[in-house]
């Protein structure tokens, strides 16, 4: 399933790497377009498998920008386009063939704001699962609980599985929206700011399972907060403008950056 | 380095950094009152400056509180991170060493108001102790100094003059063997100056101990138990 680095020309193999994992997405030479105006400048990055990769840097610098090209969520927007390559399980996710359904049930995504849909909890979950395998109503249920309890929700929702997904609190919500893109057994978890809009106990359940789920899964997570970084993830990135300023271990990048900006940026000393 | 959005945080950051200079430089003042002290063991007045060493030891102790409790607070509200979190890290390790400096200047001191006179050690009480004493108090202020501009080739510097001191140190447990040996009645004021000459060596170890901190929040490179050379080409690179 991983990536041969080693075939890859020289320039690309160059790129950033994550040490210690194997890629699991390769992003090469990544340019990104909103019309005419330029989002992403020839990124080059590896996110590794079965790790947590955190994106941060100030707003307008192409973090969410670079999360959403991962997954081609870009491409649901007229005038946008990416160039480059984004090399998963060994294919350009760019190119055009590519099944965007099975892509994006391969790259899940859970968005700032908690998303449930307007129908039972077990519905939520069972909704994206019937969209790529026929299960009976027995497996089904398995597959609800299975994925209720990956989002560490299971004990809180099993004996309310036909309420509303809306009437659970935010944080409730969140974990729901995360189940729903766990159960479809994705290899990639995109998470754009999912603790954005919680509260403190709340945020502290969520990076406790991102913790747990890198057991299992591969984990991009942009987050406004440099210490959720700090905490959750192995390797951090940071981007300003539209480039990828630094890459590295987040022991490292927190304690001793290589670079200035970078520096400036996670020590309160932007702009 | 750029200022911080938050021009308090700025303010609470210089204020840890002034207060350890300002706790330096009475460690500084500590310690030359110190060495006088050695140097005029019978002059009238002597009880003055050492009870002057004891309420500065006091004094610093106070001084150690303080800014510890400035970066704790500094951690608990502003998350620190990269050079800022060294710095205070490196602030609090630094303070430490000020404060035991300071229990061994006031041990000297001590020492010194207790050593009769007129002793038969008298000339390597004054000449050979004091000597070695004003290295290290030479080399506490390179230390304190290379914190202030935070110079890593002077925090090198330190820690290769203290090899200078060490070696002081047993030049003079040697001579003070030799004396023991050929008279037993220099055996009570030879161990009071053994006493003094240790302390004088632990303030040499913990200006170089500075020195690595600086390295430390400067680099981000951990050069404790390195050598001299070895921290020379790290702070190099």
């Amino acid at each position: 399933m991983n990536l041969d680095i080693s075939a890859l020309p020289p320039e690309v193999a160059a790129a950033p790497k994550a040490e210690g994992s194997a890629p699991k997405i390769a992003v090469r030479k990544l340019d990104f377009f909103y019309g005419k105006f330029q989002g992403l400048k020839s990124i080059n990055l590896d996110i590794a498998e079965r790790r947590v990769t955190a994106f941060i840097g100030p707003s307008g610098c192409g973090k969410s920008t670079l999360l959403r090209t991962l997954n081609r969520m870009y491409s649901l927007y007229p005038g946008q386009r990416a160039v480059g390559e984004i090399l998963f399980n060994g294919r350009n996710m760019l190119d055009p063939g590519v099944d965007l359904n099975m892509l994006r049930a391969k790259i899940g995504m859970v968005f700032q704001k908690p998303t449930p849909f307007p129908m039972s909890i077990h519905d939520n979950i069972a909704f994206g699962v019937r969209l790529y395998e026929s299960l009976s109503p027995r497996e089904m249920d398995e597959r609800v609980e299975w994925a209720l309890t990956k989002a560490a929700m299971w004990d809180e929702a099993k004996d309310k599985l036909k309420q509303s997904g809306m009437a659970l609190s935010g944080g409730q919500q969140q974990r729901l929206c995360i189940a729903r893109a766990v159960a479809v057994k994705p290899e990639v978890l995109l998470l754009d700011e999912p603790t954005s809009a919680l509260d403190p106990i709340s945020t502290a359940k969520i990076e406790e399972l991102i913790s747990e789920l890198k057991a299992d899964y591969t984990i991009a997570i942009v987050t406004h907060n440099m210490q959720q970084a700090a905490r959750v993830s192995d390797y951090t990135a940071y981007m300003y403008l539209g480039e990828l300023i630094e890459f590295g271990a987040t022991d490292d990048l927190f304690l001793k950056p290589q670079r200035k900006e970078t520096e400036d940026y996670i020590t309160g000393r932007f702009g | 380095m750029n200022e911080h959005t938050s021009k308090q945080f700025d303010a609470e950051m210089e204020g840890i950094r002034s207060g350890v200079l300002a706790m330096g430089g009475l460690v500084e003042t500590q310690f030359r009152r110190a060495i006088e002290a050695l140097r005029e063991v019978s002059d009238e007045g002597d009880d003055d400056i050492v009870s002057l060493v004891a309420a500065d030891e006091q004094a610093i102790n106070q001084m150690q509180m303080d800014i510890d409790h400035q970066c704790s607070q500094i951690i608990a509200k502003r998350q620190p991170a990269a050079v800022d979190l060294r710095m205070i890290l490196t602030v609090v390790k630094i303070v430490n060493d000020l404060e035991r400096v300071g229990d061994e200047i006031k041990k000297i001191a001590y020492k010194a108001r207790q050593m009769q006179q007129p002793e038969r050690l008298t000339t390597v009480r004054v000449h050979v102790i004091t000597r070695v004493a004003g290295l290290a108090e030479e080399n506490l202020r390179l230390a304190l100094d290379a914190f202030a501009r935070l110079d890593v080739n002077a925090a090198a510097t330190v820690v290769s003059n203290d090899e200078a001191i060490d070696a002081s140190f047993l030049a003079i447990l040697r001579q003070l063997i030799s004396y023991m040996m050929e008279d037993p009645r220099t055996i009570t004021p030879a161990l009071e100056i053994v006493f003094i000459a240790k302390s004088v060596e632990r303030i040499g170890d913990h200006a170089k101990n500075i020195a690595e901190d600086v390295v430390q929040a400067v680099k981000g490179k951990d050069v404790r138990h390195a050598t001299a050379e070895q921290i020379r080409a790290e702070v190099a690179e």
